[in-house]
C-alpha cells in the first residue's frame, strides 16, 4: 500500500494545482472527462480486473446512473445535490446486481451475454419510456444546477472541483476495498473458483458484490458524465462504443490496477487530442473527423495488440517497470539491481517448534 | 393466419444469415478455442472490398476471385501476425486480441475504402414469390440456399479432406494433434482463411440485404446468442440457433413489440440466450465439461 | 445492503488439540461410507468406505486413475458422490457443500497447484483466512474499527503461517513467479492459515528433490504432532508414506484393496500385484507372501518399495 501512495499523491497534488494553468477548453473538454472516465474505468476494473467477470455494459450502468440522478433530483425537491449522485449510484447498483444474477449459472465467456442485453435493454429503454426523460419532446434534457452546500459549481473549475472531490474520494474507497479481504475475495474468484469455493469464499455473494460496486462507480461516473461533463442527460454517448472504450480504458491502462485506470483513461482522452495537433500540425489539416476516427481505430487496436503482446498488464506496470528503472540509476542503494534467487529456505527445528508452540498457544 | 406464416418464414431466412455469420466463429473456436470477434470486421472488410471492385468497373467475374484472395491470405496473415504471438494465454486475452484486431480491420477498411454506404447488387431482386399463398421473399430463399450450399461445402471439407480430418484432430486434442506431426500453426492459418471465405460469403449476402455500411460489423453482435444458444461448437447446433433467434425476434417484434412500442428486436435475442443459458449453461448442442481438479 | 454483507461465520474449528482430548477421542474425525462416484459411464470410485482417526496421519495410495483425487473432491465438495455416506466428526451426510466443509474446518491442497496466480505470497495465504472476516464491505471500504481489527488479525495468523513454511522474506512475492516447491509450500500455508481440523494433501511432494521432499515431509509432520491436526494424503513415494503414516488405505481401479498399519499393507499379495510390484533378483529380500511377476510390475531390481 505504501508503494501505491507517492504516485496518487502526485496524482492529487497536480490535480490540486491544475486550475492554476488550466484554461476553460482543458477544464471542459479533457479534465473533467478524463476524471469521470477514469471512474468508469475504476468501476469496469473492478468486476473485470479483479473479479475477472468481463462486462461490455458499463456505459448501460452509466446511463441508468445519470438518467437516475436526474429523476431523483427532479421529483423530489429539496433533495441535496449529492444525494441524487448517490441514488443514481445505487439505483445502476441495482440494475447491475439483476444483470449479474445470471452468473449463478453461467460461467466465464457466456456471461457476456448478460451484460450485452443490459446494454442493448437499458437503451432502448431509456429511449422509448418518455417517463424517463420527464416526457421531454426534444428528448434532451439539461441537467440540474450543480449547487452543493450552497455553493455554485456550475462554473468550469466548479464542475472540475465536484468532479475531483466525487472522484477522488471513491478512489480511495476502492482502494481501500481492494486491499481488504473482499478485494482478496474478488480475486480469488477471478484466478481460481474452485479452489476459493472450497475455502468457504461465497462465490455467488462475492459475483454479485462485484457487480453492485461495480455497477455503483459506473453509475456515479454516469452521473458526472451529465451534470458535470456534458450538461446533459441523454442516452445516445453511452452506447456499445461507449462501453468498448471504458473496457479499452482497463486493458490498456492495466487490468487489476486502480492506477491502471486512471493511465488508460489519461490516454484515450488525450490521443485523440494529439492526433488531432499531429493532423493539423504535421498533415496540415487533411484529416477530417471521419480520417480521424479511422486513425483513432487504426491506433487504438494496436496499441491493444501491442500491449497483449508485449506487456498485458498494460501501462500500470509498464510504468512501474519504467520508475524502477529510473529510480535504480538515482538511488541505487535503495533498489538493488537483482533479487537474489529465492533458495529452499529452512528453519530450523528450534525455531520451528517455538513458532509451532505460540501458534497453538494463541 | 398467413401473416404469421409469412413473419415466421422471413425470420427463419433471416435466421440462416445469422447462422452463416456464427459458423466462421464456430470454426475458428473449435479448432483453436478463440472466440473471433474480428468476425464482423472481416464480413465488413469482405464486403466493402468486394463492392469497391465493382464500383471501379471491375468485373465481378474478376473482382470476387481477388475479393477471396484477399480474404483468403488475411486469414492467413492474422494466424501469423497475431495469434502465434498469443499461443497459451488465457481466453479473455484472445478476444481481448480480436477485439483489437477488429479495430484495426475496421479502421482499415474504412481508411481504405471510405465510409458511405455503398449498394451490392447480386442479381436476384428482393422480389416476393408465392408459395401457397404466402409471400416469401426471393432473395431469402437464395440466401438460404446459398448457406446449404455453404454448409455441405464445410463438413465435405471437414470429413472427406486431410484438412479437414487434422482440423478435427486440432479441435479435439492439439497436443496429441502436435505430437502425430500435423503442423498447428498451418491448420489455424487455413482455418483463419476459410472463416475469411465465410466471411465473405456472409458480406455479399448481408451487404446485398442491408448496403454496405459500417453497421455490418455489428452483424457480429447478433451471432453472439446464436452462438450461445447453439452452444459455439457444434455447426449444426449454429443452424438451429440461428433459426430459433431470427424466428423468435421476428415474431417477438411483431406480436410482442407491438405492445411495447416497437424496436425490441434489438434485445430480445439476448435475453432470449440469457434465459436458454439459465437452463443449459452449455447451450442447445454443447458438451458439458468435467473440471478435473 | 445488509443482504450483501459478507462476514462470515466464525470458524467452529476448535484447536485440534482439544479435540483430541475429547471424550469424542474414540470417534474417527472422518468416515466414509460405500462411496460411489461416476463420469460420463465411468465407475471412477467404487463403494469405498474407510476411517480417519483423530490426529492419524492416513495416507491414500493407489496407481494413476484409482480414484484418490476423486475420494479428495468428495470429501471437500467439489464433486458429489452417487451414493454413499461422508460422516465428519459425527455428522452424517449423502454429500459435502465446498462452503460447509470450509465452515467444519476441512482444509485441502490440489494435485495442480490450484494458487491464486494473480496475488502474492502473503495475499494467498490471507485468503486462507477469509472465514475469519467480521466486518462487511462498508466498513473494509471505508476503513472502519471492525475492518482494521480484521486486517490486523488475519495478518497476524498468517505472519505465523509464513514462518512456519519459512517464506516470511518472500511474503510480497508473486507467487507465479516462485519454484514449483516453493508453490506448493505456500499452498500448504494457504490451507493452515485457516486453522483446519482436516488436512487433505493431494500429492504433496510431487515434483519435488529429494531435499524439498524432506523440508516438506518434516513440515506436515510437524502439523501433525505439534498442532493435533488429522491429515489425509495422497501420495506414491513409498518411503515417504511409511515414513510419515499411521493409517495407510489402498485403492485400485476405484476399489479398496487394503487398508491398515503401513506395514501390514504393504505385504498384502493384492497391493503388491496392483501396486507395489515385485523384487525378483533378491532371494531374502524382497517383500514376503508374493513370488507372483504381475505384468505391470515395474520391478526395476531391489527396488521393490519404491513407485516414482
Amino acid at each position: 500500500m505504501s508503494r501505491r501512495i507517492p504516485p496518487a499523491l502526485a496524482l492529487l497534488l497536480l490535480a490540486l494545482a491544475a486550475p492554476l494553468v488550466a484554461d476553460d477548453y482543458w477544464f471542459n473538454a479533457i479534465l473533467i472527462p478524463f476524471f469521470t472516465l477514469a471512474l468508469a474505468g475504476l468501476g469496469l476494473n473492478i468486476l473485470t480486473g479483479f473479479a475477472g467477470q468481463l462486462s461490455l455494459g458499463s456505459a448501460a450502468f452509466m446511463a441508468v446512473g445519470a438518467f437516475a440522478a436526474y429523476n431523483f433530483n427532479l421529483r423530489i425537491p429539496e433533495l441535496p445535490l449529492l444525494a441524487s449522485f448517490a441514488l443514481g449510484g445505487l439505483t445502476a447498483s441495482l440494475v447491475g446486481i439483476a444483470f449479474g444474477l445470471p452468473s449463478l449459472r453461467i460461467k466465464g465467456f457466456y456471461l457476456i451475454v448478460s451484460t450485452l442485453a443490459a446494454q442493448f435493454f437499458v437503451q432502448w429503454a431509456l429511449t422509448k419510456f418518455a417517463w424517463f426523460s420527464n416526457d421531454n419532446p426534444s428528448g434532451v434534457i439539461t441537467a440540474p444546477r450543480l449547487i452543493v452546500f450552497g455553493h455554485d459549481f456550475s462554473t468550469p473549475v466548479g464542475r472540475y472541483w465536484l468532479t475531483l472531490g466525487v472522484v477522488a474520494g471513491l478512489t480511495l474507497a476502492a482502494s481501500s476495498l481492494l486491499a481488504s479481504p473482499t478485494g482478496r475475495r474478488f480475486m480469488a474468484v477471478r484466478d481460481m473458483e474452485t479452489a476459493a469455493r472450497v475455502m468457504g469464499v461465497p462465490i455467488f455473494r462475492t459475483k454479485l458484490l462485484a457487480f453492485a460496486v461495480s455497477s455503483f462507480y459506473c453509475g456515479v461516473a454516469g452521473v458526472l458524465w451529465a451534470f458535470c461533463y456534458l450538461g446533459t442527460v441523454e442516452p445516445h454517448g453511452l452506447d456499445l462504443t461507449r462501453s468498448f472504450q471504458v473496457l479499452f480504458i482497463i486493458i490498456i491502462g492495466g487490468l487489476g490496477s486502480v492506477a491502471g485506470s486512471f493511465l488508460g483513461a489519461a490516454f484515450i482522452v488525450l490521443l485523440p487530442v494529439l492526433l488531432d495537433h499531429v493532423a493539423h500540425g504535421v498533415l496540415e489539416g487533411s484529416l477530417d473527423a471521419g480520417n480521424l476516427e479511422n486513425a483513432q481505430k487504426l491506433v487504438f487496436g494496436s496499441l491493444i495488440l501491442l500491449f497483449l503482446i508485449k506487456e498485458p498488464e498494460g501501462l500500470a506496470r509498464l510504468l512501474t517497470v519504467a520508475s524502477r528503472a529510473v529510480a535504480q540509476r538515482l538511488l541505487p542503494r535503495n533498489f538493488p539491481r537483482a533479487s537474489a534467487p529465492i533458495t529452499v529456505l529452512t528453519a530450523t527445528t528450534e525455531a520451528r517448534r517455538d513458532l509451532f508452540r505460540k501458534w497453538r498457544q494463541s | 393466419m398467413q401473416f404469421f406464416f409469412e413473419v415466421l418464414i422471413g425470420g427463419l431466412l433471416a435466421g440462416v444469415m445469422y447462422s452463416m455469420v456464427a459458423i466462421g466463429f464456430v470454426l475458428i473456436f473449435k479448432a483453436s478455442g478463440v472466440f473471433n470477434f474480428a468476425q464482423g470486421a472481416m464480413v465488413l472488410f469482405s464486403a466493402l472490398t468486394y463492392v469497391s471492385l465493382v464500383e471501379r468497373d471491375l468485373s465481378p467475374w474478376l473482382a470476387l476471385p481477388i475479393t477471396l484472395a484477399t480474404m483468403l491470405l488475411l486469414g492467413v496473415l492474422i494466424e501469423r501476425v497475431v495469434l502465434r504471438r498469443l499461443v497459451n494465454r488465457s481466453p479473455m486475452t484472445l478476444f481481448m486480441a480480436t477485439l483489437g484486431l477488429s479495430f484495426i480491420i475496421e479502421g482499415a477498411s474504412q481508411a481504405l475504402w471510405g465510409a458511405q454506404v455503398h449498394g451490392l447488387e447480386l442479381g436476384v431482386p428482393d422480389l416476393p414469390i408465392e408459395i401457397s399463398g404466402v409471400f416469401i421473399s426471393q432473395f431469402d430463399l437464395f440466401a438460404a440456399a446459398t448457406a446449404a450450399v455453404m454448409v455441405a461445402a464445410l463438413s465435405l471439407v471437414a470429413n472427406r479432406t486431410r484438412l479437414g480430418i487434422a482440423l478435427r484432430a486440432v479441435a479435439d486434442d492439439p497436443l496429441a494433434a502436435l505430437s502425430l506431426g500435423i503442423s498447428l500453426p498451418r491448420v489455424w492459418g487455413a482455418v483463419w482463411a476459410i472463416a475469411g471465405v465465410v466471411a465473405l460469403v456472409a458480406g455479399l449476402l448481408w451487404g446485398a440485404r442491408t448496403g454496405v455500411q459500417f453497421s455490418l460489423s455489428l452483424v457480429v453482435l447478433k451471432a453472439l446468442p446464436v452462438l450461445i444458444i447453439g452452444g459455439f461448437t457444434s455447426i449444426n447446433g449454429t443452424i438451429v440457433a440461428g433459426l430459433i433467434v431470427g424466428a423468435s425476434e421476428k415474431l417477438a417484434e411483431v406480436y410482442v413489440g407491438s405492445l411495447m412500442g416497437g424496436g425490441i428486436e434489438g434485445w430480445f435475442p439476448y435475453v432470449l440466450a440469457l434465459g436458454f443459458l439459465v437452463v443449459r449453461p452449455t447451450g442447445l448442442f454443447g458438451e458439458a465439461s468435467v473440471e478435473r481438479v | 445492503m445488509s443482504a450483501l454483507a459478507l462476514s462470515g461465520a466464525a470458524p467452529s474449528a476448535a484447536s485440534a488439540s482439544e479435540t483430541a482430548s475429547s471424550s469424542g477421542r474414540g470417534t474417527p474425525l472422518l468416515a466414509l461410507e460405500r462411496i460411489s462416484l461416476s463420469f460420463k459411464g465411468i465407475r471412477a470410485v467404487n463403494e469405498i468406505g474407510f476411517e480417519v482417526a483423530r490426529g492419524e496421519i492416513c495416507a491414500l495410495i493407489g496407481p494413476n486413475g484409482a480414484g484418490k483425487s476423486s475420494l479428495l473432491n468428495v470429501v471437500s465438495g467439489v464433486y458429489r458422490p452417487e451414493s454413499g455416506a461422508i460422516v465428519f466428526d459425527g455428522q452424517r451426510r449423502s454429500h459435502v457443500e465446498p462452503a460447509w466443509a470450509a465452515r467444519q474446518g476441512i482444509s485441502r491442497t490440489f494435485q495442480n497447484i490450484a494458487l491464486f496466480k494473480g496475488m502474492s505470497v502473503e495475499d494467498n495465504l490471507l485468503t486462507g483466512t477469509t472465514l475469519t472476516t467480521r466486518a462487511s464491505f462498508l466498513e473494509h471500504a471505508l476503513g472502519l474499527p471492525r475492518a482494521r481489527s480484521d486486517e490486523r488479525r488475519q495478518r497476524a495468523e498468517v505472519a505465523e503461517v509464513l514462518g512456519l513454511i519459512g517464506l516470511t522474506d518472500h511474503r510480497s512475492a508473486p507467487v507465479g513467479k516462485l519454484p514449483y516447491g516453493l508453490q506448493k509450500r505456500v499452498e500448504l500455508g494457504r490451507a493452515l492459515a485457516a486453522r483446519p481440523r482436516l488436512l487433505l494433501l493431494d500429492e504433496p511432494f510431487a515434483g519435488m528433490s529429494a531435499s524439498e521432499k524432506q523440508e516438506m515431509a518434516e513440515l506436515v509432520l510437524s502439523v501433525n504432532t505439534r498442532l493435533g491436526t488429522t491429515i489425509l494424503l495422497i501420495e506414491h513415494d513409498m518411503g515417504l508414506v511409511m515414513d510419515l503414516s499411521d493409517h495407510v488405505v489402498v485403492l485400485d481401479y476405484g476399489r479398496k484393496i487394503a487398508d491398515g498399519a503401513p506395514d501390514v499393507v504393504c505385504r498384502d499379495s493384492a497391493v503388491i500385484d496392483a501396486y507395489l510390484g515385485v523384487d525378483h533378483t533378491s532371494s531374502s529380500g524382497g517383500v514376503p507372501g508374493s513370488a507372483r511377476a504381475t505384468s505391470s510390475a515395474a520391478s526395476a531390481p531391489g527396488a521393490a518399495l519404491e513407485v516414482a
